[in-house]
């Protein structure tokens, strides 16, 4: 086989294992290819209707625009951008760790460069498809609504998708430089996780400071914004400008992220083989523990312990911690605000807390519930099933109390009927989570947190839903308390039509 | 006159996967014997295990252990039971020490008795420069050596090893070899699986082989010897004839 034929080879040997990995994400694991493939088509079709909801209204937007609307579309973009960059690094990172066929490349006769430019090449091009994925629906609706220029946004994404690749691969090795292989990953999954939200939060905590909104577009639309705004002719907004139909800037774009994806692979494929060697050479500094007296407690004590001190220890858990603590800024600064003004706005933080408590409610559940890397141990130690689960169970109350209360308390003295109300629906909100999985649980390995999702599409859809549902029903107890109770029903339904079709019912 | 009871006793042991993977097995081991249960991959050897261990339900059968009912009486069992499987499972985020100090947990031991139990027990099986290490950059070896230590710490009865010695070095071994054995002289009773078949003619009271899900063969190396009608015989050969016997016969 002569060189080019090698690394085309190669190349499809790395789509067919990054179309493998997606497609085992999608089916958590499972051979049932087709069904995710329509599965998907009908997500996708499927999507079609919020994306008209969201975007619709705008359909009618050309250029030249004013300020305020270049500025939030082009905020929009490069959300969408962080968001790519997040998920980029995440890939990057994993072909770093996941070496399962690092050795066997490099002890292979092929040149290292060529190949870990394919690989690079891969990471963009994964990217970029799950991006265009994503973005498709919305994409169709402003085109079939305002105009075929609107497709002129795929190719912004791939732009988007090109760039995003480049910046995460720049990132990452520069992390190894900086801290070192074995703080890179921890790292590297504490910034894809700040990245995706940094943005938006950013943007809320200002409008709340200064115009006492969490609307994320309330900075964007003010006339202060629209002051400082650069001219129209800035290439500060050729991304927006390509996105409304701008087909010579649209090019431009994508031969830039060509060029800067070029670079990329030019400098850091030679030194991606010295990268992964260091890994290997450099395993993880072993953490070291307290040496202390061994402590007494009772069987369900000792499990609880033994799951506080792992969720303590999970960067993982870290990570995701972190991207609800940092979503409960924005109301948190709210809250400050509300003591000083008598805003009715403060009605507002209700929901916010409950949702981030439903979704750190379902992460820990999963984590004390399903994640349990000594399963074997656990079930032969001499206590019944039923006081593990209640166990672990307790770990996730005990968890979720301990980092909400003191927001509740701080609640409780601008408006105590709400802080009840709060402290209600997050205890709901909480055993919801923790019942549905409980009963879709799926014994895996801690490390496998990123895959959870996948492992079960109704315990994620049935997750959400709830969360949606329960933050709904606390927000309408503060206001109609009449639609409240429709809420409540609707989404204790769910949590019945859950049950009822969950593989450990009974 | 009530006779001793065994330590494990299996009756008619039955489990269908989509075959027979344990198909109605007898199976009795005494106290304080070494017991090596030896098969070919897929002999149903781990899934027996596992039934016993309480880790898997049975289809039909019994299983007793020091005269408990393990269907009926489950916790009892466990509490005189340990389990350690050939993939060893342990907490990355733990050291071995507060691995083993969660295992005491529990099972109950008290703390002050079973601190120093765990500590003996990590330094006998090599681990001492360890000890507030966490495991998540252990060996395979070494994890093994952990999760045999949990296993040990509560000072089973019962101890039941699925393939213990699998990724050991060889001094790791002659530790984890040496340990079984000095809880065997102390009365407790071990069950073990191993491909090592010089490890089971050297170990063993008694050896099982297990085809298909049935007991095919079982006695002392003396006694499978006579049986199969060669003095001479290393274990290997009569292992490998008898599962060359029972797969014709299939």
């Amino acid at each position: 086989m002569n060189s080019a034929a090698h690394l085309a080879w190669f190349a499809r040997h790395e789509i067919r294992l990054a179309w493998r990995e997606w497609l085992a994400m999608m089916t958590g694991g499972r051979r049932r290819r087709n069904r995710a493939v329509i599965g998907l088509v009908i997500f996708a079709v499927v999507l079609h209707l919020p994306a008209y909801a969201v975007i619709g209204r705008f359909a009618g937007l050309q250029f030249p625009l004013d300020p305020s609307s270049l500025l939030v579309l082009s905020a929009t973009i490069f959300l969408s951008w962080a968001l790519l960059l997040s998920q980029a690094i995440e890939s990057v990172t994993r072909v770093f760790y996941a070496r399962a066929d690092l050795d066997l490349i490099m002890s292979s006769p092929v040149q290292l460069t060529n190949i870990f430019s394919i690989r690079i090449a891969a990471i963009a091009l994964t990217v970029t498809c799950m991006a265009l994925l994503f973005s498709a629906p919305f994409i169709d609706v402003l085109a079939f609504l305002g105009g075929a220029h609107w497709l002129a946004g795929f190719g912004l994404v791939i732009a988007l998708g090109l760039s995003a690749a480049a910046a995460a691969i720049t990132v990452t090795v520069w992390l190894f430089r900086l801290i070192g292989p074995s703080r890179t990953r921890l790292v590297a999954q504490i910034v894809s996780a700040v990245i995706g939200a940094g943005f938006v939060i950013a943007l809320q905590v200002v409008a709340v400071l200064s115009y006492g909104t969490l609307s994320r577009f309330a900075v964007l639309t003010t006339d202060t914004a629209a002051r400082i705004a650069p001219d129209p002719d800035s290439f500060v907004w050729w991304p927006a400008r390509a996105a409304l139909g701008n087909l010579d800037i649209m090019m431009l774009l994508i031969a830039a992220a060509l060029v800067l994806l070029g670079l990329v692979m030019a400098v850091f494929a030679p030194r991606f083989a010295d990268t992964v060697v260091s890994v290997a050479a450099n395993p993880a500094v072993a953490a070291r523990g307290r040496s202390r007296a061994f402590r007494g407690g009772s069987r369900p004590q000792a499990l609880r312990w033994k799951e506080f001190l792992l969720l303590r220890r999970d960067p993982w858990l870290l990570s995701q911690s972190l991207m609800q603590m940092l979503y409960l800024v924005p109301p948190a600064l709210m809250l400050w605000r509300s003591f000083s003004d008598s805003s009715t706005a403060i009605v507002l933080i209700t929901p916010v807390v409950v949702m981030a408590a439903g979704q750190l409610a379902g992460g820990l559940a999963w984590l004390t519930i399903s994640g349990e890397d000594a399963a074997d141990l656990v079930a032969t130690a001499p206590l019944p099933p039923s006081r593990v689960i209640r166990a672990k169970i307790e770990v996730v109350l005990i968890a979720i109390t301990v980092i909400f209360a003191p927001m509740i308390a701080a609640l409780a003295f601008a408006s105590p009927v709400q802080a009840a109300v709060t402290a209600i629906a997050v205890m709901v909100v909480t055993t919801s989570a923790a019942a549905i999985q409980l009963w879709f649980r799926a014994q895996a390995r801690r490390s496998q947190f990123r895959r959870r999702q996948t492992s079960s599409r109704i315990a994620t859809f049935a997750e959400a839903f709830c969360s949606i549902g329960w933050a709904a029903t606390a927000a309408l107890a503060l206001t109609i308390p009449i639609a409240a109770a429709v809420s409540g029903i609707l989404t204790l339904m769910v949590l019945v039509a859950a049950w009822k079709i969950s593989p450990r019912r009974g | 006159m009530t006779s001793e009871p065994s330590a494990l006793a299996v009756r008619g042991l039955t489990k269908r996967f989509d075959r027979p993977a344990v198909d109605a097995l007898d199976l009795t081991v005494r106290i304080g014997e070494f017991y090596a249960l030896l098969g070919p991959n897929g002999a149903g050897k781990t899934t027996t295990l596992r039934m016993v261990a309480g880790l898997l339900k049975p289809d039909a059968g019994s299983v007793s252990i020091l005269g408990i009912d393990a269907l009926d009486d489950p916790v009892a069992a466990k509490q005189i039971t340990a389990w350690v499987s050939d993939e060893p499972m342990i907490y990355d985020k733990l050291t071995p020490l507060e691995y083993l100090e969660f295992v005491a947990g529990l099972w109950g031991v008290d703390p002050s008795q079973s601190e120093m139990t765990a500590r003996d027990l990590l330094v006998s099986l090599g681990l001492e420069r360890h000890l507030n290490e966490r495991c998540e950059g252990f060996s395979k070896g070494m994890r093994q050596k952990v999760a045999l230590a949990g296993a040990l710490v509560h000072d089973p009865r019962l101890i039941i090893l699925d393939e213990p010695l699998t990724g050991l070095d060889a001094l790791s071994a002659r530790h984890v070899k040496g340990l079984l054995q000095e809880r065997v002289r102390a009365g407790c009773t071990v069950i073990m699986t191993t491909h090592i078949l010089e490890v089971a003619e050297r170990m063993a009271d008694r050896i099982g082989v297990i085809a298909a899900g049935r007991l095919i063969a079982e006695g002392t190396l003396a006694e499978l010897r006579q049986q199969n009608g060669r003095n001479d015989t290393s274990l290997e050969d009569m292992f490998i004839a008898l599962v060359d016997t029972e797969a014709a016969a299939a």
